[in-house]
């Protein structure tokens, strides 16, 4: 079984001030098909873990580990990630100007493939995501995320998930900015894909709203840089509830 | 007063008072105050000698085109294909032909050689109604220094689309003149695609008539110094011009364009766009995007635009837009220029999908230029400038990696 193991990760990057230390020594192990969520108050570092996963550059690891099946991850570069399984879904995907989103999505599965799909196949694939999904054909031939919706941005990310088949999704607040309807449909596409491909998910978020429809196998709090509490769903209830006021000490926010 | 934004000064103005500051005189040097004052003439002794330091000349290369500055250049035809099509006649005619000199005159040295030293005009007239393609290939010139003079006339009401493909040795100083009559459309594409050897500088001049559309459009990619200057007057009520333009400059390339827009009549309109992309150490570019607004030119619509890329460390790109406006009785009137590197966060969004950072660049270079390309309007010419592009970003990629 698939597994992507995070041992004792340390981050930090650089900033006007100096160097900041964002991430203190994460440790996380996700099997294939398990959904986990990582909930925690902003600035807690949540999203540098999930750039750190994915291999920005702007995110310096300073130790630590991160294991693919028993494979290093960090000394792979992005798009070596992306082809060993990894899939990060943005929370601001950037608009990409020229190229269409046809051309952007096929371009990306022959990469990830590592040959061109069939091209009847690949096209009734992406229609059918297209439509699972609520988004207008007529995104097909848009430019990637240009002049899209947040919403739109955020199918859009999903339908990558969808059709480039990754072992492993990190969802970095996919729910944010989302109305009622389109968390539905963003959460089904996610649901879709772990039961299709046994995906595992590292699903990001500041709310429990989402986790009303992407079941968590665990919770995870999430707070100045390190994973405090873990549990099971019932423990995103009680964040709901009590809010993250009981892990904030003064210091504990990185800001 | 009128509003003027920018202050111009020509060629010979701007000579004469530098000599008059290395002599210490005490005149006051006033600059003209409008690009419509430029000095113009068709006699090149009219003008001084192109100096470094003149605002016309400052940011081209002067010595490698010596001598298209100075020396007599060849002025008989060379090189020039052309085909058979009906609602369009192109015919080769002489110094004294009517349609010479009808859209405008030389602003400066290079352009008035040219004139001075061409024999015979190719005068291409397109009459048409019905939207209609003409192809000129030029190609073989050798490196003698040349003149060449071409006449393009849109009859009132036609459609045609003329493009202008320039391919080999080439050392041509040459002026394209464009008038465009009543309720035509046109379109003229000029593509260099020259040998690394070539220079050539083109004036281009056009007259836009009563609700007539101009698109000009220039694709520069192959070629030493190439510049590449279209003034597009829009002189009746209604005449409207997109001017786009595409290079692509490699180490060793100056790639250069002058573009002004005159607006002298009412409700005309005009959109410019000019992009680029740079890579090699010595690689360059030049826009100059200047727009004038008359005081007759009310309800004036007008836009300019140039956006650089910068693909390696080293390329200069120069940007730069003026705008001139003598009414205020307009529409609109903006423009904009950017010249950047890559976006970091665009390559890691490709990358983290898996495309690789080569590729993700051609991705993201390819989108950035097509943009013009398909505003030609010709399948085969875009489906050939497209295969160019795909070539330049191939050798890049190439060139990436030897490194």
């Amino acid at each position: 079984m698939s597994q992507l193991l995070i041992r004792d990760l340390h981050v930090s990057v650089e900033t006007e001030q100096g160097t900041k230390q964002i991430l203190r020594g994460v440790d996380l192990a996700i099997g294939a098909g398990e959904t986990h969520a990582i909930m925690g108050p902003n600035g807690s570092g949540k999203s540098t873990l999930a750039y750190a996963i994915a291999g920005h550059p702007k995110y310096k690891v300073d130790s630590g580990s991160i294991l693919l099946d028993g494979v290093e991850v960090l000394s792979m570069t992005v798009d070596e990630r992306a082809r060993a399984g990894l899939f990060l879904a943005m929370q601001y995907p950037v608009e990409i100007p020229g190229v269409s989103v046809t051309n952007f999505l096929r371009t990306a599965k022959t990469a990830i493939d590592g040959e061109a799909p069939a091209i009847r196949g690949w096209i009734k694939d992406v229609r059918t995501s297209m439509a699972n999904l609520k988004m207008d054909p007529a995104f097909a031939e848009r430019n990637v995320n240009e002049g899209f919706s947040g919403g739109e941005k955020k199918r859009n990310e999903i339908l990558q998930l969808e059709l480039l088949k990754p072992r492993f999704a990190v969802l970095d607040e996919t729910d944010s900015g989302l109305d009622v309807d389109a968390l539905k449909i963003v959460s089904e596409g996610v649901n879709r894909a772990k039961e299709n491909t046994d995906l595992g998910v590292l699903l990001i978020t500041h709310y429990n709203r989402i986790l009303k429809y992407i079941q968590p196998d665990f919770v995870h709090v999430f707070v100045a840089g390190r994973i405090v509490e873990q549990g099971g769903p019932e423990l995103a209830v009680r964040l709901e509830n009590e809010g993250y006021d009981r892990f904030l000490t003064a210091d504990a926010s990185v800001g | 007063m009128s509003a003027v934004t920018t202050a111009k000064t020509d060629a010979s103005q701007e000579a004469s008072a530098a000599t008059e500051i290395a002599e210490g005189s005490s005149t006051r040097y006033t600059p003209i105050q409008s690009r419509s004052e430029r000095f113009t003439s068709a006699d090149v002794t009219d003008f001084g000698p192109a100096l470094s330091y003149d605002l016309e000349w400052k940011l081209t290369p002067i010595a490698r085109i010596a001598d298209l500055l100075d020396a007599a250049l060849t002025g008989a035809p060379a090189g020039v294909t052309l085909p058979t099509q009906d609602g369009v006649s192109a015919v080769w005619v002489d110094r004294d032909d009517a349609r010479i000199g009808s859209a405008g005159l030389p602003e400066e040295r290079a352009s008035a050689n040219a004139w001075s030293h061409f024999e015979k005009a190719l005068a291409i007239d397109v009459s048409s109604e019905i939207a209609t393609e003409f192809v000129v290939t030029r190609t073989g010139l050798g490196l003698t220094p040349r003149a060449a003079h071409t006449v393009i006339t849109a009859k009132p009401f036609s459609r045609g689309l003329v493009i202008l493909e320039n391919s080999g040795d080439a050392n041509l100083s040459e002026n394209v003149e464009i008038v465009v009559g009543d309720q035509a459309h046109l379109t003229v594409v000029t593509v260099q695609e020259w040998s690394p050897e070539s220079n050539h500088l083109a004036s281009h001049f056009a007259r836009v008539g009563r609700d007539a559309t101009l698109r000009h459009i220039v694709v520069s990619l192959g070629g030493g110094v190439v510049r590449v200057n279209p003034s597009i007057h829009l002189v009746e009520t209604g005449a409207a011009t997109e001017a786009y333009g595409l290079y692509f400059a490699n180490s060793g390339q100056h790639l250069e364009q002058r573009v002004y827009i005159d607006h002298v009549a009412a409700q005309t309109r005009s959109r410019v766009k000019y992009k680029g992309a740079l890579e090699g150490a010595s690689a360059r570019s030049v826009w100059v995007g200047d727009v004038r607004i008359g005081p007759d030119a009310v309800g004036t619509d007008s836009y300019e635009e140039n956006r650089n890329l910068v693909l390696s460390e080293g390329p200069r790109a120069d940007s730069i837009p003026n705008l001139e406006i003598e009414t205020g009785d307009i529409m609109g009137a903006g423009h904009a220029s950017s010249t950047g590197r890559f976006d970091d966060e665009q390559l890691f969004y490709l990358q983290s999908r898996g495309i690789s950072e080569a590729e993700a660049r051609r991705l993201v270079v390819r989108g950035f230029l097509t943009e013009i390309v398909h505003q030609i309007g010709s399948d085969g010419t875009e489906a050939r400038l497209q295969a160019a592009i795909e070539a330049e970003l191939t050798d890049s990629a190439t060139n990436k990696q030897e490194k």
